[in-house]
Formats: structure tokens, C-alpha cells, sequence
């Protein structure tokens, strides 16, 4: 059995004899006996680290890498630098927590300082808290900052991450504000839709740009409708399309928000991810999460502080603008050494390649029989149409190591939302669009069955 | 010095290999208008500002770190070399079931393991931490009582013991918090509670052992008085690590709970996260957990996700802090049915032992057997020397050791909590022993140099109130006046 407990027999009696009780069991008397687990827990017997790491080891192999991903959706196969994960897993980094001492914390509190610069930068915006917990969240975090007397309704683009939708609306079953869908037209929002239901009571519309579709949406017409009803835009940015995309804040976006996950931090599974926010100056003090300022020492020295902690629960209980209290903060660190190391030449390099290469994979599905079905230009995922099931297209290219496209449900059955990045090359984008090309045709013999 | 006062202009460190497929521009009206204003830097610039800041970070590694409720044990390495295997760390969240059977058995491993830990039917992995599990908690309380039609309750009962979050989170909820006053032995005291209990209150969050480090032994006769009024009760696990293995929330009348991966199953805090704060319940409210739970199909032996019947939706995107998740089952495959109730019962060993250390020299808020943490005040000190809780904290840092909790809970005056945790040695606990008694020495004697301390970390105390009355939250070019 493992265990990480430094006590010897002879030290473990000496504190007893400290405390004047015989056995560690005399110091949990206080708990009454009935309410005591009886006979163990149902565990298996500790192992050794060598063991327990061979048992991680074998689920680890029972899920297949692919080299090629052409599937997004909300998390993304960027390049990540070396120095990425190095720095990350610096161990004073890695198992500090929340910055509560500056004097000895100043190393996290200036990284989180610089973390809020770049997401300012990346997203036009005057201020940014250290971070939440993923981009849906902060969206649902976001309208939560919009909610004013009578306005209690949050419109939700249908063009947006289903994720997004799902926790605005579960956020929302905890507020009591109400949440409508505006259904896409087609890849896009609706503007004429929008335009219907802002009303006096809309606190704000929360849309993606580019969307959950790739869309390029017509934002700047989306934000003068919005801002026409007095409500505000909540704009779900990509943090890496940021380098070269006019960003939230010159599209005229209230609150920048979105998945942080493409800025260093490997695909996982899912989790751990991270959601940024970011606003303007007038709606600095509504923002949740924890903020770092600058201030002096005593000696006049430049240093970090936590700040405008009055709007934090450990203050204001529950008056707070949020109950977050742990982040995501070595994530938000990732994103920052991830910034610093490729630069803003790399960034934009990066963010160009992906879309260029999202459109040569759509010219080649193109050829293949496959229609890329976004009306507006798009970014660096698109939808097609499929001759012939979604699913028998994944299988074919899953059996050349390609994780295709994810097939879409809903309004858009049928169809595959397709994703690239700087990561996959021209004979990959070829590779797929030939596999898929030959699934169209014979979906049978493509998966490597008998026809 | 900041980053974005480093590097020069052109400098940079080539990734990505140049493009090899036709540019594809943006549209005019999309492309971006004010250039990104960054550093350029070569790759040992980066290495070494990093290394420099790691230097200005106290992590567990640097030192002690007994920050009461936040449970800043030891972070095993081997759960860093479980979460770092590519293959979990290379795997898409909507790949094919298929092809992530490894990830789905961590899900549903851990899941397990939580049940059986704390007594609970089943866990909801996708809360990020634990104020997220507290939110996550409360709105199942809020879909049973409306599943029932039982529109009227409308309150959370909150000792004034708990940590802000509770609160915080209740309100969140939508639920009306009703703030109680703990009795004078710092746990909740029956007649105040059953005054507060009526057909509008919804629930009662409590922390075991409280946030004063008692367990409250009326616990049974707490939970049965919400339950007779119609409410649930709500365990927040900040300070499961005293009792894991001795007492499961679930056989103590416990509706449903959240825990803390970064706190009691060892995951690195991170810096302030990323945590994990999975959230288990009794049978009759696994109809509305979050996100999708993982069960096997009996037929094909494979694992698979479904969503419950009656859920409240997503808290976040995918399962949670998947890579978290890994590192915990990693600890607790270690530990095992012995090690379980061994790290809770070395956890209260070194807190009484730090506590019966201390008690002639500090005033305890509680002089009794405590459990995981112990609370001291320091109004008395205060009063004689001028000297608070938090000069005693800034005395600490100068010898390298991160002060205590403070200020919290609100209950106690000049409150310092503290937390050793079980993997901390008799010798760092006598260490920081003797540090406390000569920072009380010097209370006595020379209080004006403990008022200025720390003297020797990289900064002096920073002027607070000055960072919030005129915040500088961004670093702007020289000459620019952007905040």
C-alpha cells in the first residue's frame, strides 16, 4: 500500500503523548460510534505508485490517438509549444493556490496581471478577471452581469456552442431569468428573428463569432440591433481567431468572453479548460472572479494584489457578483506562456493557417461530394452536407487514424461540422477528403467491410 | 519586470512550418483594426521570466503551508505522470465512444470510488470546483422541490459559520439565505435551527467538521430536524479530509454533496485551480444531475454517456476537469481501503498535536479535541501589544512558511485557522512551532518590527486599498493611459 504519511510508529506515539490521549481513535470519540463506517469501505486494497501508474497506464492505451483531427466543436487541435507543458508543470506553479499572501505569491499574481493583458489585447477590451471555469460558463457568467431592473430575459443565438445554450439555461434555472433560442438561419444567426424579440425586457443576446459553425457572422449589424433594444452583446470570441479577427470590442461587444482551451492546453478529454471574460471599463466592477491590480510595497516597489475584492463572495457572502471562489488559474497561466512563446507573429500565423487550411479541406470535401453549406465566409470550421450517412464517413476515415468531422443532430441532421488547424498538413486534408470521397461512394467497402 | 517590457521588435521563435495550402484571406470588414500589442521574445526569454516567477511563488514544495479549509497537502507525483500519459491527454472529448472506453473507465472508477467514500447513489464529475459544486448541489434541491409542486420553499438555511461561497452559491441558486447564529461551542445550536425550519426553507448547507474544526456531534438530530420540516440537507465537503473513512455524509442524513478533488483526494490546487468538484446524491435525486453519467451496456460491455431523465442541464462543457479526475483516482488507487481512513486520522493527529503545541502560548477558540484544523484568536494579543492575526501571519512568511487562514471563520475575532495535514512531518510541525511561540515573543517585545514584517520576501505589504481605489488591472505601453 502507498501512502504519503511521514509519521514513524515511535514519533505517531510521542504526539499522543503530547495531546494525553493513547490512540489515534481517542481523538475521534467526539463523533457518536452509530455514525461511524463500520468494517472499512468497500476499496480495494493501496498499491504501490509502480502499480497504481501500470493501471492508469492500461486505460491510457484503451483509448485510440488519432494523428488527425478535422473535428472541433469546441475544442481544438492546435500546435502547442514544448515550453508549454515544462512551464506548467513548474511545481511551485503547479501546487500553490489562490494568491491570498501577495508577499510570497508575487510570481502567480503577475502572471495572472499579464494573463488579463493579453485577453485584453486579444479581445479589445479594458479589463479582464483572472479567469472561470470554461468558455460556456462564462457566457452564462456574462448574462448574469447584463441582468438590470426589467430586464430579466437572455436571447441566446442558436449559432452558439450547444454547450453554451446548456449552461445558460441551467444558470439561468438558478436565477430566474428566462432564456430564448433565436433558431440559426441556416449556419448563422437570425438577425430578422433577433430584431423581433429584443425588447424592453432583454438583458442581453449572447452570440459567437466566429460561431459555433464557423460562421463569420454579420456582427457589427448584430450589435447595432442589440444595442438599439438598450441590451448587450455578449460576444463568445476564439481566442487564436482573435490574432487576425476585428475583435469583440470593435465589433462593439459589451462583454468578450470564450474557451480559452486553443491558447496551449492539450485536448484532454474534455477538462481542464478555460474561460475568459473580458469587458469594458463602465462594467469593470460587475465582472466575478477574482482580479489582479498593480500597487507599491512600502518601499515604493512595484507589486500584485488581489483587487476589487468587494465583489467577491469571501466578502460580500451573499451579496457577490459570483460564488466562484477556486478557477483556472495554472490554465490561465498555460495561456500566457502559450502567447509569450509564439508571439504575435505566431498567433496570427497560426489563426491564418487554420482557416486557410479549413479552406482547402472544404474545396477538397467539395470535390469529394461534399457541400460546404455556411452562406457567409467562414473561419476555421465549416458544415457540408454528406451523401450519404455522417456516420459510416467517420468510420471510413476513423480506419485510416482520421477522427472526421462531427456529425451534427437537430435542425442540421445530416450534416458534419468539420474543423482545421495549422496541425493538419495538405497530404492529410487530401488524405481525408480522398477517404471520405470513397465512403460517399461505397460506404460498405470504405469501412473495410464486405460489401 | 513585466513581460510585455521584455524582447525586442522582430525577435521571435518559429513554431509551425510555413503554410502549404493557398491563403485564404479574411473578409475586409472582419479583419482586425488596432494591431496586437505583445511581446517578441525568443523562447529563453520566455524560459527564463517563467523561472523567475516560479522563484516568487510559495507552493506546498517551498514549504509548510497550513492554510486552513483549503487542505494543502502533499500533491503525489505519481498522479501528474497518470495525467500527463498522451493517452489522456491527446483524446477529444467527442470522439466515438469507442475510441475512449480508457477515458469512460476513469469516469465511471472514480464515480464509484466517491459512492462508496461518502455514501452517496451516484456523482456528476463536470462541476469545476467546489463553489461550483456548491451551485451545482442547490439546484438539485431547487428541481426536487418543483418536481414535487412544492413552489413555497424558498430559503437555504446557512450557519454563520460557512465559507462565503455557501452564501453565495444559494443565492445564486435564487434561494433567500437565512444566516444562523452558532451556539457558543461553535456548532449549530437545535433551537435556533428549528425556529428557522418551517415549509419555505428548502435546505440547510453544513460543513462536517464545521469551519472551527469540531465535528458537530448533534449531527443526526440536525439533519432529522431539516428533514421533518420538509427540507434537504446539502455537505459541503471542504473539510471531508478528518472523516474520510471513518464517517460517510450519506449514513449521516446528507441529501447530497459536493467535494473537493484539490482539496481531500491530493490534485495540485494549481495556483488557484484548476480544481474538481464532483457532486453526489441520494438515489431519488440522480434524475436531475448535470452533465451525462457514464453506465455500462450490458450487452456490449461497453461504457457509455446518458443524460438523466429530469437533469438541470450542463454546468459547463463536457464531463469536468477530466485530467483532475485521473489524478485523484491515481491517489486514491494508492491509498486504498487502508489509506483512506489513515490520511483522515494523521490529518486530526497533527492538528491536535499543533493545537497541544500552542495552546499555552496562543488563546484557542476552541479548547477541545479538534479535528482536521484547529482555530486560534488573537484578540487578546491584539489588546495587549497592538499586534493582530495579521502581523502574526506576515511574522510567518519570513520564515518561509505560508501563514494560516485569516480572518475566517467570521465567528472568531483575530482568527488564524489552521490546517497541517497528515503529510507534513513532527519536525516541520515542531519548526513551525517555535516560529509561532518567538513571533508571540516579539509581539510582546518588539511589536513595531513585526508590524513592518515580512522583511526578506520579494516584496514588503502592498498597498491594498490604493490597488482598489485606482485599479491598474493591465499592463499599457508607455505613454498610453489605458488602465
Amino acid at each position: 500500500m502507498g501512502s504519503y504519511i511521514p509519521a514513524t510508529g515511535e514519533q505517531e506515539q510521542e504526539m499522543l503523548g503530547k495531546i494525553g490521549v493513547s490512540r489515534i481513535e481517542d481523538l475521534f470519540a467526539g463523533i457518536p460510534a452509530e455514525l461511524k463506517v463500520k468494517g472499512g469501505l468497500d476499496l480495494p486494497d493501496g498499491v504501490s505508485e509502480m502499480e497504481a501508474l501500470r493501471g492508469m497506464r492500461s486505460l491510457a492505451d484503451r483509448n485510440r490517438i488519432y494523428r488527425k483531427i478535422f473535428r472541433g466543436a469546441g475544442a481544438y487541435d492546435h500546435y502547442i509549444p514544448a515550453i508549454v507543458s515544462e512551464v506548467i508543470s513548474k511545481e511551485s506553479f503547479l501546487t500553490a493556490y489562490t494568491p491570498y499572501q501577495a508577499e510570497i505569491s508575487q510570481g502567480v499574481l503577475q502572471s495572472i496581471f499579464e494573463y488579463q493583458t493579453y485577453i485584453c489585447e486579444l479581445t479589445g477590451m479594458d479589463v479582464s478577471n483572472a479567469c472561470v471555469y470554461d468558455g460556456a460558463e462564462a457566457a452564462a457568467e456574462a448574462a448574469a452581469m447584463c441582468r438590470d431592473r426589467g430586464r430579466t430575459k437572455v436571447l441566446v443565438s442558436g449559432a452558439v456552442s450547444p454547450y453554451i445554450l446548456s449552461v445558460v439555461k441551467t444558470y439561468c434555472f438558478g436565477s430566474g431569468c428566462e432564456v430564448e433560442e433565436i433558431p440559426a438561419e441556416g449556419t448563422a444567426t437570425d438577425v430578422g428573428a433577433l430584431q423581433k424579440k429584443l425588447g424592453p425586457d432583454t438583458m442581453c443576446l449572447i452570440m459567437a463569432q466566429p460561431n459555433y459553425f464557423g460562421t463569420i457572422e454579420d456582427a457589427a449589424a448584430i450589435a447595432e440591433a442589440v444595442h438599439a433594444a438598450g441590451a448587450k452583446l455578449v460576444m463568445s470570441v476564439d481566442p487564436v481567431a482573435a490574432a487576425v479577427l476585428r475583435s469583440a470590442a470593435e465589433y462593439g461587444a459589451d462583454i468578450a468572453v470564450g474557451e480559452g482551451q486553443p491558447l496551449g492546453m492539450p485536448l484532454s478529454f474534455g477538462g481542464p479548460y478555460l474561460g475568459f471574460m473580458a469587458t469594458k471599463q463602465a462594467f469593470m466592477r460587475r465582472l466575478p472572479g477574482r482580479i489582479v491590480g498593480e500597487t507599491k510595497d512600502r518601499d515604493g516597489k512595484t507589486g500584485y494584489v488581489l483587487t476589487l475584492q468587494a465583489r467577491e463572495q469571501h466578502i460580500r457572502r451573499e451579496k457577490a457578483s459570483s460564488n466562484i471562489c477556486s478557477n483556472e488559474a495554472l490554465c490561465a497561466l498555460c495561456a500566457g506562456v502559450y502567447l509569450s512563446a509564439m508571439g504575435p507573429q505566431g498567433i496570427a500565423d497560426a489563426a491564418q493557417q487554420s482557416m486557410s487550411k479549413a479552406h482547402y479541406l472544404s474545396e477538397k470535401l467539395a470535390e469529394a461530394g461534399f457541400h460546404t453549406l455556411n452562406g457567409r465566409a467562414f473561419f476555421n470550421e465549416f458544415v457540408t452536407d454528406s451523401p450519404v450517412a455522417p456516420a459510416s464517413v467517420m468510420r471510413a476515415l476513423s480506419a485510416k487514424g482520421i477522427l472526421g468531422g462531427l456529425p451534427l443532430g437537430g435542425a442540421h441532421k445530416g450534416e458534419i461540422l468539420w474543423c482545421a488547424t495549422e496541425k493538419n498538413t495538405k497530404a492529410d486534408i487530401e488524405e481525408a477528403a480522398e477517404a471520405a470521397g470513397a465512403a460517399a461512394k461505397d460506404p460498405a467497402a470504405a469501412e473495410g467491410k464486405e460489401a | 519586470m513585466l513581460i510585455f517590457d521584455k524582447g525586442t521588435k522582430g525577435r521571435r521563435t518559429e513554431y509551425i512550418p510555413a503554410c502549404d495550402v493557398p491563403v485564404t484571406e479574411l473578409p475586409e470588414g472582419d479583419r482586425r483594426i488596432a494591431p496586437l500589442c505583445m511581446p517578441e521574445l525568443s523562447e529563453n526569454d520566455v524560459s527564463r521570466h517563467y523561472s523567475e516567477l516560479e522563484r516568487k511563488t510559495h507552493g506546498v514544495n517551498d514549504g509548510f503551508y497550513p492554510l486552513g479549509s483549503c487542505t494543502m497537502k502533499y500533491n503525489p507525483k505519481a498522479a501528474d505522470a497518470a495525467a500527463a500519459m498522451e493517452g489522456f491527454t491527446s483524446i477529444h472529448p467527442l470522439a466515438p465512444k469507442e475510441d475512449v472506453q480508457g477515458c469512460l473507465e476513469v469516469l465511471s472508477t472514480a464515480e464509484k470510488y466517491l459512492c462508496e467514500i461518502t455514501g452517496m447513489s451516484r456523482f456528476t464529475l463536470q462541476p469545476a470546483a467546489g463553489a461550483h459544486g456548491e451551485f451545482t448541489g442547490l439546484l438539485l434541491i431547487k428541481a426536487y422541490h418543483r418536481a414535487r409542486g412544492d413552489m413555497k420553499r424558498t430559503k437555504i438555511i446557512v450557519p454563520d459559520s460557512a465559507h462565503g461561497t455557501n452564501p453565495a452559491s444559494a443565492a445564486m441558486a435564487g434561494f433567500e439565505v437565512v444566516n444562523i447564529a452558532s451556539g457558543p461551542d461553535g456548532c449549530i445550536d437545535l433551537d435556533t435551527l428549528r425556529a428557522a425550519c418551517d415549509d419555505t426553507v428548502a435546505g440547510l448547507m453544513l460543513t462536517n467538521p464545521n469551519t472551527v474544526g469540531l465535528f458537530d456531534k448533534n449531527i443526526a438530530q440536525v439533519t432529522g430536524i431539516v428533514h421533518a420540516c420538509g427540507g434537504l440537507c446539502y455537505y459541503d465537503g471542504a473539510n471531508l479530509n478528518a472523516v474520510i473513512g471513518i464517517v460517510r455524509p450519506g449514513d449521516i442524513g446528507f441529501d447530497c454533496m459536493h467535494l473537493n478533488l484539490h482539496k481531500t483526494f491530493a490534485t495540485p490546487h494549481g495556483g488557484g485551480g484548476p480544481g474538481s468538484g464532483p457532486v453526489g446524491c441520494r438515489a431519488d435525486l440522480v434524475r436531475f444531475l448535470p452533465g451525462q453519467v457514464v453506465d455500462r451496456d450490458a450487452q456490449t460491455g461497453l461504457l457509455s454517456f446518458s443524460k438523466e431523465p429530469d437533469s438541470i442541464g450542463d454546468m459547463r462543457s463536457f464531463y469536468g476537469n477530466f485530467l483532475i479526475v485521473v489524478r485523484a483516482l491515481t491517489y486514491i488507487t494508492i491509498l486504498g481501503r487502508q489509506g483512506i481512513p489513515q490520511a483522515s486520522s494523521h490529518a486530526v493527529l497533527n492538528a491536535n498535536y499543533m493545537m497541544a503545541c500552542l495552546k499555552d502560548t496562543y488563546h484557542m477558540a476552541y479548547d477541545e479535541t479538534c479535528m482536521h484544523e484547529f482555530v486560534m484568536s488573537l484578540e487578546d494579543l491584539k489588546d495587549k501589544t497592538g499586534i493582530s492575526a495579521l502581523d502574526i501571519a506576515k511574522g510567518l512568511l519570513d520564515a518561509g512558511i505560508h501563514p494560516p487562514t485569516m480572518y475566517f471563520p467570521l465567528i472568531v475575532h483575530e482568527a488564524l485557522m489552521i490546517e497541517p495535514c497528515e503529510t507534513e512531518s513532527k519536525e516541520t510541525i515542531d519548526q513551525a512551532v517555535e516560529v509561532l511561540k518567538a513571533l508571540k515573543d516579539e509581539a510582546l517585545k518588539d511589536p513595531e518590527d513585526l508590524k513592518s514584517a515580512p522583511h526578506h520576501t520579494p516584496v514588503t505589504r502592498l498597498d491594498e486599498v490604493n490597488a482598489a481605489r485606482h485599479p491598474k488591472l493591465r499592463w499599457s505601453a508607455p505613454g498610453d493611459s489605458a488602465m
